[in-house]
């Protein structure tokens, strides 16, 4: 089984064991200030959030999208959930294409948690008639069994049946989470996204999120993509990573390979950014320097070229392609150098 | 084993929603319904305009005059036992006209309000959810009308479509949406970035649904605030009408026709013109107090 | 917490200068730069008197960096706040002091408190573009405080801005000291923030989570930079935040906070290592360890006191698994224990026997 990243090729192939999810050269855009007369002109500036992205999320997994700001990773995770619409590219589900309108069977199988606890919850709907609305317009249950689903639901994320009758204000930030959890279930969906799910909690109460997301996996067999910048959460959490640069994923591999021997410049420099206990406060020049180039101005050739350490001149001229590792063909890395030592399945 | 919360409670206790997140939220609380009866705006507003409606609604018991009714032998009568604040040119009761003139003018106000409540809110709405071209032509009109000064479209249009109730109604509807539709496009434009509503459309929920349960409810009170001072807007449209002829006509008592009626006694029986014009203030006065108020009530973090 | 005992100190102390047991300087003439002696903060609400800060004390010593760690709640920033004199209205100290190299500033109006904030103590933000004014230049914004502080001239001034700039990191300095705070991107902004915190010079600057909101290869860079200037200008930090890490990373001491009130401290590679008090026990164990991963991470039960109302005896009590019965009704007082320590805890030997237990298990 391969961590195909590379463009699928031409002829139709046997649908991969597993693969649930596969993306295929995804690009989202967004025109950015542009007035009427500038767009009848064609003049707009484009933003490409995500710029041409190939990824796999395979059936029972917990695959991890990192980046920092303006990577890309939120708007492709919402280009996957259906929320926002593709520039180019395709989006399979269980072999599938999704149309860019997906009908009522197709939205349920993929649904998303939010990151801000606070705006993700209607704050005129009771946790009950939240959970009410959707089981009814997709006929989830029969209709005299939305109130026991609801309930059970409430229990699954480990909140009592008197949160059906309550406002979201009255919930605190970890419960609320709780509540978008339960609401991204009630679709019965086959893929949870969460997007920086716990990034505005309370250390101590991330805690309880992330083993909620833990324990749900294992016990419903959901498959999980995480969106989050935090590396400690990932560690934790998921088998796989996939990290993100300027709209596009420059490397992917499981967890700790990833970790243990990371092949791009950009993985092993925001991994030595991560502050962590052990290391000392140190003044030495910082892992990666400089700012992110915005994204309406991506450098030619590979866009990390103007951050990287070991940059070339050839990372100018030739925009380096996701090639697969060839001892290990679950890691891949977009860099002219990766796999150096190992020798790479060189693929263009 | 999923841990459970702490003795299943899920209310948050003292501390509050605040508590859990490592960074303040921004200040979301709700109005304070329960404290709405201590707001001295609203609760002096809501006063006023009970009495005058209430009078309004009570006039056949307050008084006994026919409003309409001429007696051209009592003609231009100063106050009296009889009559309370005198008569008119014609013989009728300016006290009575004055509670009947109320009665049209409160209830031309308030349902003149409706329409354009409604359908400023809707085109309002579809222009801020669907952005592009809807919101392009419908941003577009809302220009249009703008560019007219108030009262010259609307005593355009009544002027056109001849004088009479239907008339102030259709008026004021053309010209009057667009305040409403700025203020929900607005409003709906800040509140779809809100994550409910992604999450809503990642439940597969429809456009419509989206925006007829949750944007608008939580949208809508905006809108409601502003009708208060709309209505008195309304109320001087009519009476403003009235006053040039164009309001309903004679010999319903109305209190612009009354204004427009009483200025050739002006230096002689100056009540006959003020009277009326200080019942427009008054009412005026109540409904801007019950809109600050209720203003007052939705602003956040305030009590 | 019933306040210090006779001596009132949580430890911080210099590097490579001695402690004693009772954790004083033992170097002659470095007496702390910030002491804090029984603070208490209360915010009047509708609901009742907060109170936000309950009884602090801890001193910075020149040189030093102190983080202060909690989370929402805790009251930190509320602390930082009243440092600096810039609590919101609702807001005041009812008792304490907070001596800056031992002058108390409580009692002092805002006209003499103007004086000393910016010239000898300043304060870092957590959201640079609220923190500066997005219609003024940035070069002018830090050449401000040297303007009014410094009486030095126009020209002086903007030259010593641009040197900050320079000491900062921001490239091409002549350039955008004419540009406006939003042309630049977050972590260039912190980097002005920080400049204009330098900007007089001062004893100490206060900070804020100064990284929370920016992306971890450019906290990477400010820390260092922090970390670097620290050294260089010899100014003290009060760096106060959420993130365990992080303060790993910047400070020598570190101070826990819980419920308005401190319950640990002492040197942060200890105190983290080995806490000696079950919050912050709870806390390290919570927190995702990129070097450490658990199997399970284990959340603090409960939620956080309320601070109108607290709880009796510990604040802590009602979450905590080692809790006895006197931990119900007892106040604890700081305790100070050997190596500069410090703790809130009646039972925090329970504390050194859950970590024995656990690493003997592995």
């Amino acid at each position: 089984m391969t961590a195909a990243s590379l463009p699928a090729p031409a002829a139709p192939q046997a649908p991969d064991q597993g693969a649930l999810l596969t993306a295929s050269d995804l690009q989202v855009t967004f025109a950015v200030g542009s007035s009427i007369a500038a767009r009848l002109r064609h003049e707009t500036r484009v933003l490409r959030a995500v710029d041409g992205v190939d990824l796999e999320i395979r059936r029972g997994e917990a695959l991890a999208l990192v980046g920092e700001s303006g990577s890309g990773k939120s708007t492709l995770a919402r280009a996957l959930t259906g929320l926002v619409p593709l520039a180019k590219g395709e989006i399979r589900f269980d072999g599938r294409v999704l149309p860019a309108r997906r009908k009522h069977s197709d939205q349920r199988r993929i649904q998303m948690v939010f990151q801000d606890p606070y705006s993700s919850l209607n704050p005129r709907l009771t946790v009950g008639g939240m959970l009410a609305e959707l089981l009814r317009v997709h006929h989830v249950v029969p209709r005299g069994e939305v109130g026991s689903f609801s309930r059970e639901l409430l229990g699954l994320v480990g909140l009592g049946e008197d949160a059906l009758s309550a406002y979201p204000r009255q919930f605190s930030g970890g419960q609320r989470q709780r509540v978008a959890i339960a609401r991204a279930l009630a679709l019965r969906p086959d893929i949870l996204v969460a997007d920086e799910p716990v990034s505005a909690l309370d250390v101590s109460v991330q805690a309880t999120i992330l083993n909620l997301l833990r324990d749900l996996r294992a016990e419903l067999g959901l498959t999980l993509m995480l969106i989050s910048h935090n590396l400690a959460v990932v560690r934790h959490l998921c088998d796989r990573v996939a990290v993100m640069y300027l709209g596009r994923i420059i490397e992917v591999a499981p967890t700790e390979t990833l970790f243990s021997n990371p092949q791009h410049p950009y993985t092993r420099g925001l991994l030595a950014a991560i502050p962590k206990m052990s290391t000392a406060g140190d003044e030495g020049a910082p892992a990666i320097a400089g700012d992110p180039p915005s994204p309406l101005r991506i450098p030619a050739g590979c866009r990390f070229r103007t951050r990287c350490p070991i940059a070339e001149p050839r990372c100018e001229q030739e925009d380096p392609a996701l090639r697969i590792s060839a001892d290990d063909s679950s890691h891949s890395a977009a860099c002219h150098f990766a796999f150096a030592a190992a020798g790479a399945a060189a693929a263009g | 084993m999923i841990d459970p919360v702490v003795g299943g409670q899920f209310l948050a206790p003292g501390g509050g929603p605040v508590a859990e997140l490592s960074r303040l939220p921004p200040d979301r609380s709700t109005p304070r319904r329960r404290t709405w009866y201590r707001q001295p705006a609203l609760m002096a507003g809501l006063t006023i305009t009970v009495i005058i409606i209430g009078m309004a609604v009570f006039a056949p018991l307050i008084t006994h005059y026919n409003p309409i009714a001429q007696n051209l032998n009592d003609t231009l009568q100063g106050p009296s036992a009889a009559h309370w604040l005198g008569t008119d040119e014609l013989g009728r009761d300016v006290w009575t006209r004055l509670l009947y003139g109320g009665r049209v003018d409160l209830r031309v106000g308030f349902i003149a309000v409706l329409f354009p409540f409604c359908l400023g809110t809707v085109l309002g709405s579809l222009a801020g959810y669907f952005g592009g071209w809807v919101e392009l032509v419908i941003m577009r009109m809302v220009d249009v009308v703008v560019a007219f000064p108030f009262y010259v479209l609307i005593i355009a249009l009544v002027f056109v479509l001849g004088p009479g109730e239907r008339s102030i109604y259709i008026a004021i509807t053309v010209v009057g949406w667009v305040s409403y539709a700025r203020l929900v496009r607005a409003e709906i434009l800040v509140a779809k970035r809100q994550e409910y509503v992604l999450a809503a459309q990642a439940g597969g929920l429809s456009n419509l649904r989206i925006m007829g349960r949750h944007l608008l409810p939580n949208v809508i009170s905006q809108s409601i605030i502003y009708a208060m001072s709309d209505i008195v807007q309304d109320i001087l449209a009519i009476v403003t009408l009235g006053y040039f002829g164009l309001g309903i006509p004679p010999p319903t008592a109305e209190w612009g026709s009354m204004i427009n009626e009483g200025q050739s006694f002006l230096s002689t029986h100056w009540e006959l013109t003020t009277i009326p014009g200080i019942a427009v203030v008054i009412v005026g006065l109540g409904l801007s107090l019950i809109g600050d108020g209720l203003a007052d009530l939705h602003r956040p973090g305030q009590s | 917490m019933t306040g210090t005992d006779s001596t009132g100190t949580d430890g911080a102390g210099p590097r490579g200068t001695g402690r004693d047991e009772a954790g004083w300087a033992t170097a002659a003439g470095t007496g702390p730069m910030l002491e804090v002696t029984d603070l208490h903060v209360q915010i009047a609400s509708r609901r009742g008197l907060v109170r936000a800060v309950d009884g602090v004390s801890f001193e910075v010593v020149k040189g030093d960096a102190l983080g202060i760690v909690g989370e929402s709640g805790s009251g930190k920033s509320m602390t930082l706040r009243a440092i600096l004199g810039v609590l919101p209205p609702e807001a005041r100290i009812t008792s304490g002091q907070v001596k800056l190299d031992g002058q108390d500033l409580v009692p002092l109006r805002q006209s003499d408190l103007n004086r000393i904030r910016g010239p000898r103590m300043s304060m870092i933000f957590q959201e640079p573009m609220s923190a500066l004014n997005p219609v003024m230049r940035v070069g002018p914004q830090i050449a401000e405080g040297p303007l009014v502080h410094l009486g030095i001239g126009r020209a002086k001034a903007a030259e010593r801005a641009l040197d900050l700039m320079r000491r900062v990191g921001i490239p091409d300095p002549e350039r955008r000291y004419r540009a406006y705070p939003h042309e630049f991107s977050g972590g260039m902004r912190q980097r002005v923030m920080i400049a204009i915190a330098l900007a007089c010079e001062p004893e100490i600057i206060l900070c804020d989570e100064p990284t929370t909101a920016l992306d971890v290869t450019i906290q990477d860079q400010i820390l260092r930079l922090l970390a670097r200037l620290c050294r260089e200008t010899g100014v003290s930090l009060v760096f106060v935040t959420h993130d365990l890490p992080v303060v790993a990373q910047v400070c020598q001491q570190v101070a826990v906070m819980y419920g308005g009130q401190l319950v640990e401290s002492g040197p942060v590679r200890e105190v983290l290592h080995d806490p000696r008090h079950p919050y912050t026990l709870g806390l390290v164990r919570s927190a995702p360890d990129f070097d450490n991963v658990r199997e399970s991470l284990i959340p603090i039960p409960g939620s956080p006191p309320s601070l109108i109302s607290p709880p009796d005896g510990c604040r802590f009590h009602p979450r905590c698994k080692f809790a006895e019965e006197d931990c119900q009704v007892i106040e604890p007082p700081l305790k100070l224990l050997a190596g500069g320590r410090a703790t809130a805890c009646l039972h925090y030997e329970r504390c050194i026997e859950a970590l024995e237990a656990e690493r003997s298990a592995q």
